[in-house]
């Protein structure tokens, strides 16, 4: 298989001599393509800093990120945000649609500032909202439409450019159980059948018995890691919060 | 403890606190600068006349100081509540802390103070230095000497303008106390979290309102033009003026809305790079703008029309003076004075003596009564000619129904002045100016004012005209007026004056007036001042005459110079005066609510970088967002002006051409670009940093 994502013992500090926190601890993984990684730890455990590294919002303090081939540990300036633009997905907490714009421009908009012709980006948006299910909510605005439509707006934008990798975080932090669900089925549409390759973040163990495989992170270092194999979520679902008991009892406080 | 807490804030806070310096400052130093305009070196250099007209527009422009002080003060009041606002939560947090609403004023209070000392000190520091470069610009316009450079501060000024700063910030610091003591906790500490709801105008009625605010502007603008000849009086400017406004504020209400269609039917623009984002960002912020945008508009408006216009007439006044005083003295006396006259408007009864006096020439009444002839040289003397049946109603023929209906203020019944072509060819070589030659069938029209020319030409262009003059029928010799004049006066007045030849059978008692042109017998400039004197309320000469009840209107080079010169200078000096202060008013409103515009906005255009926009996207982005919102004002301003300055040449007609126009527009666009592109600048500069803070943590 492609390999999508290759971390290499990544290290992120912050702070001063004084007074050193590890954020990240010598990471390393790999993403290979069409996979749907989650990523789970507590606050505070580095899983929000692990995101932000990979998708360039942060930089590393050492090691190795490759992103298709391209360390992007190297890139800077503009070249960091064509990378960002045209090679990464991002699908946030709190939506982060642009609250002037319509559903249809906010899709649109990650396609125009790759100057897309008019054409194509009419095509790619009517496609992409037939499949999310979102078409007849194109014409309104963030703030007319339901929490769950307003994620499947950001996960349209999210995919929409064709990104090598879809970079997602909590996404089901701020919907109800119904839109989780749908916006999970969603994910694992875009998985599935669009070969998406995912990499999410959350702290809820029922989103990421969504994922073929979780990592699991504790003060910065990858604490275990399980895989889905044949199971049916459900046995998957058992096994994460399994998983989550042997990390203490902190983990299930925050949810 | 308040002190370095007020302090630091403004430390902190430097950037926010830059425009609103860059208004105080420039507020301060054009307040010194215009105050004090007295005691600058030029106007110790200048003559006792020129010295009254300068102690006239000191007085005007302490007026207009005190309408000045109230629009900054406006301002100031303004911009500092937009500061305090923005600032909510600090003052929050500091209530939470367990300060008292008290103690923030207070904080506030020092705050004022500090910033008030700072920009009175640069600004007044700012004003001495500029006005001493005003300084030069008077010499120039009162052609004073300037040989000895001194450097002048004016004490008077300074006092002045700290005393009314003062009131200003006191004022501010009364309305800042009224605000924080309004203030809730709860609305403090969510002041940022403010609910964004986005108002969308129906498409439709954004085109049928932008079009309607269009005809009403184009129809003002029809009115101040093309049908201004039916604004003959004050009042019927007023619907103009009214439509002017409410077609700017209809045109600002709909203009986003109706550009946003406009560029959405296209969609490979609309579609394109951040263009949909920036469109939607004026879209939505333009409903809460409409209000400022308006006024910005129309004060902008104000400014252009009012500094050009009036360089324009400051130029073709100086201009016109050259050409039109040739020599250095005009006298007129009335000729065959009846027992009752007309004298300004009033019935009369003349003295023997007055009807004695007024059969004899000038010269002779001159010299009756102590004038040395000696003193002129090149002295002409010439009848003017009325008669009883030629008056403009008659001058116009049959076309005096056409006209009268269009100019239904003219005085009709006024006379013809005829002057033999012998006698005016006389004047016209020493004047220097164009000599004529008649048959003895002809007549020629002279004037050299404007309307009336127009008016004249009208009856002239069809080569028919003819004209009685004592008894005999004459004919125009050409289809139009020539220019000609025989009075001297600051500007193109002669309304018309009828040459004819000199065997026409004009009577003595057809002499009207007679009119003595001379020149000064002196070379120095002093010297003709000395004889001018002889001509002065002083003088054993006048005093004769007003002892006697005689009577001669003169007008002499010197004087018209002065007073043409003066009042040009006082309204150009009060133009610039309000124009600058108009411009750094809205350019202030405008920076201000951009900058708050942009920290509502950096929540945007931190998604816009999360999507991956790189830096030069978000700031064209943002450079596009604040440049439209700096250029609409601007353009349809522009608009504005182009009617309003043709308008305001009409009614000067004759003072301004529109050849004068051009400088004088690139001058103002000089001054207007300076100042509002310096706002606009900082505004971007500002607005920059701000949408940068949260992302480079």
């Amino acid at each position: 298989m492609e390999k999508i994502l290759e971390v290499k013992n990544i290290e992120k500090y912050y702070g001063n001599k004084s007074n050193l926190t590890k954020a990240i601890d010598n990471i390393s993984f790999e993403v290979e393509k069409g996979e749907f990684v989650g990523i789970m730890g507590a606050s505070g455990s580095g899983k929000t800093t692990l995101l932000n590294t990979i998708s360039t919002i942060d930089r590393v303090t050492a090691g190795h990120i490759i992103v298709n081939g391209e360390d992007i540990t190297k890139l800077r300036g503009n070249k960091l945000n064509k990378f960002r633009r045209e090679e990464l997905g991002f699908i946030f907490q709190d939506f982060n649609l642009l609250d002037t714009l319509t559903a249809y421009e906010n899709i649109a908009l990650a396609l125009t500032i790759q100057r897309v012709n008019a054409k194509e980006i009419d095509k790619r948006v009517g496609e992409i909202a037939e499949k999310l299910g979102i078409k007849e909510i194109l014409k309104k605005y963030p703030y007319q439409v339901s929490g769950g439509q307003k994620q499947r707006i950001a996960s349209a934008r999210a995919i929409i450019t064709d990104p090598k990798l879809v970079l997602a975080d909590e996404p089901t932090g701020a919907l109800d159980s119904k839109s989780a669900r749908q916006l999970l089925e969603n994910f694992e549409y875009l998985n599935k059948k669009l070969n998406a390759t995912i990499l999410m973040v959350t702290h809820d163990a029922f989103t990421a018995s969504y994922a073929n495989r979780i990592l699991f992170i504790k003060d910065g270092k990858i604490f275990s890691e399980l895989t889905k194999g044949n199971d049916t979520r459900k046995q998957f679902f058992e096994k994460i919060i399994e998983v989550q008991t042997l990390l203490g009892g902190d983990l299930n406080d925050v949810i | 403890m308040l002190f370095r807490l007020s302090f630091k804030n403004m430390k902190k806070s430097i950037k926010d606190y830059a425009i609103y310096f860059l208004t105080l400052v420039l507020g301060v130093a054009i307040f010194y600068m215009f105050n004090s305009l007295d005691s600058q070196q030029a106007m110790m250099q200048v003559s006792a006349s020129q010295r009254d007209i300068i102690k006239l527009m000191v007085g005007i422009l302490s007026y207009v100081s005190v309408f000045v002080a109230v629009v900054l003060g406006l301002l100031i009041v303004y911009a500092n509540n937009f500061l305090v606002n923005r600032r909510k939560k600090e003052f929050g947090i500091y209530i939470t802390l367990g300060m008292g609403k008290k103690q923030i004023s207070k904080i506030i209070l020092l705050e004022t103070i500090f910033i008030g000392i700072i920009s009175l000190a640069v600004g007044i520091v700012l004003g001495v230095f500029a006005s001493q470069f005003m300084s030069i610009l008077v010499a120039k316009m009162f052609k004073a000497d300037m040989t000895g450079f001194t450097f002048v501060f004016s004490k008077d000024a300074c006092i002045k303008t700290c005393i009314y700063f003062a009131v200003m910030y006191i004022a501010v610091m009364f309305f800042n106390t009224l605000t924080v003591s309004r203030y809730k906790l709860i609305n403090l500490l969510n002041a940022t979290k403010k609910n964004e709801k986005v108002k969308i105008k129906n498409p439709f009625i954004s085109i049928l309102v932008f079009i309607i605010g269009v005809s009403i502007l184009g129809y003002a603008y029809w009115k101040v033009t093309a049908d201004m000849h039916s604004m003959d009086t004050a009042e019927k400017m007023l619907p103009p003026i009214l439509m002017g406004i409410t077609g700017t504020v209809l045109v600002f209400w709909s203009l986003s809305g109706f550009i946003l269609q406009v560029v959405q039917m296209r969609r490979k623009t609309y579609l394109k790079d951040t263009n949909m984002f920036v469109l939607r960002q004026i879209n939505n912020k333009i409903n809460t703008m409409v209000a400022s945008m308006s006024v910005i508009c129309l004060m902008l408006f104000m400014t252009i029309t009012i500094l050009s216009s009036s360089l324009a007439l400051r130029n073709s006044m100086e201009r016109n003076l050259i050409e039109m005083t040739p020599v250095d003295l005009n006298l007129t006396k009335t000729a065959n004075l009846q027992e009752t006259y007309k004298k300004y408007g009033r019935e009369v009864k003349s003295t023997e003596e007055q009807r004695e006096d007024s059969k004899i020439s000038i010269i002779e009444t001159m010299e009756n009564n102590g004038f040395d002839m000696s003193n002129l040289k090149d002295v002409i003397e010439i009848p003017i000619y009325t008669t009883n049946n030629l008056n403009w109603h008659v001058f116009f023929g049959d076309k005096i129904d056409d006209i009268r209906s269009r100019y239904p203020m003219l005085q009709y019944d006024t006379k013809e002045e005829i002057i033999k072509i012998s006698d005016y060819n006389k004047v016209a070589k020493l004047y220097g100016i164009q000599e004529y030659e008649l048959n003895s069938d002809e007549y020629i029209v002279l004037c050299n004012f404007n309307s009336m020319e127009n008016l004249r030409n009208e009856v002239l262009i069809d080569g028919t005209n003819k004209l009685t003059i004592a008894g005999i029928e004459y004919k125009s010799k050409y289809n139009e007026c020539k220019d000609g004049y025989v009075l001297m006066s600051g500007s193109h007045i002669n309304t018309g004056i009828i040459l004819v030849p000199d065997d026409c059978p004009l009577k003595e008692e057809d002499k009207e007036r007679k009119l003595l042109v001379a020149n000064y017998n002196a070379t120095t400039d002093e010297d003709k001042e000395k004889i001018e004197n002889l001509l002065t309320d002083e003088s054993n000469f006048v005093q004769n005459l007003n002892n006697k009840g005689l009577e001669l209107d003169g007008s002499t080079k010197i004087s018209i110079m002065e007073a043409s010169i003066g009042l040009a200078t006082i309204v150009t000096f009060i133009a610039i005066y309000l124009g600058i202060i108009f411009l750094i008013a809205s350019s202030a409103i405008l920076a201000l609510k951009q900058l708050t515009e942009s920290s509502d906005n950096k929540q945007r255009y931190l998604i816009l970088r999360k999507i991956g926009c790189d830096e030069k996207m978000i700031n064209r982005a943002l450079f596009r967002q604040i440049g439209i919102f700096f250029a609409l004002p601007l353009i349809l301003a522009i608009i504005h002006s182009i009617f309003g300055i043709q308008f305001a040449i009409e009614v000067m007609s004759g003072l301004a051409s529109k050849n004068e126009l051009i400088p004088s527009i690139i001058a103002t666009v000089v001054v207007i670009g300076v100042i509002y592109g310096a706002y606009f600048l900082a505004t971007y500069l500002g607005s920059k940093q701000i949408i940068k803070e949260d992302f480079e943590k």
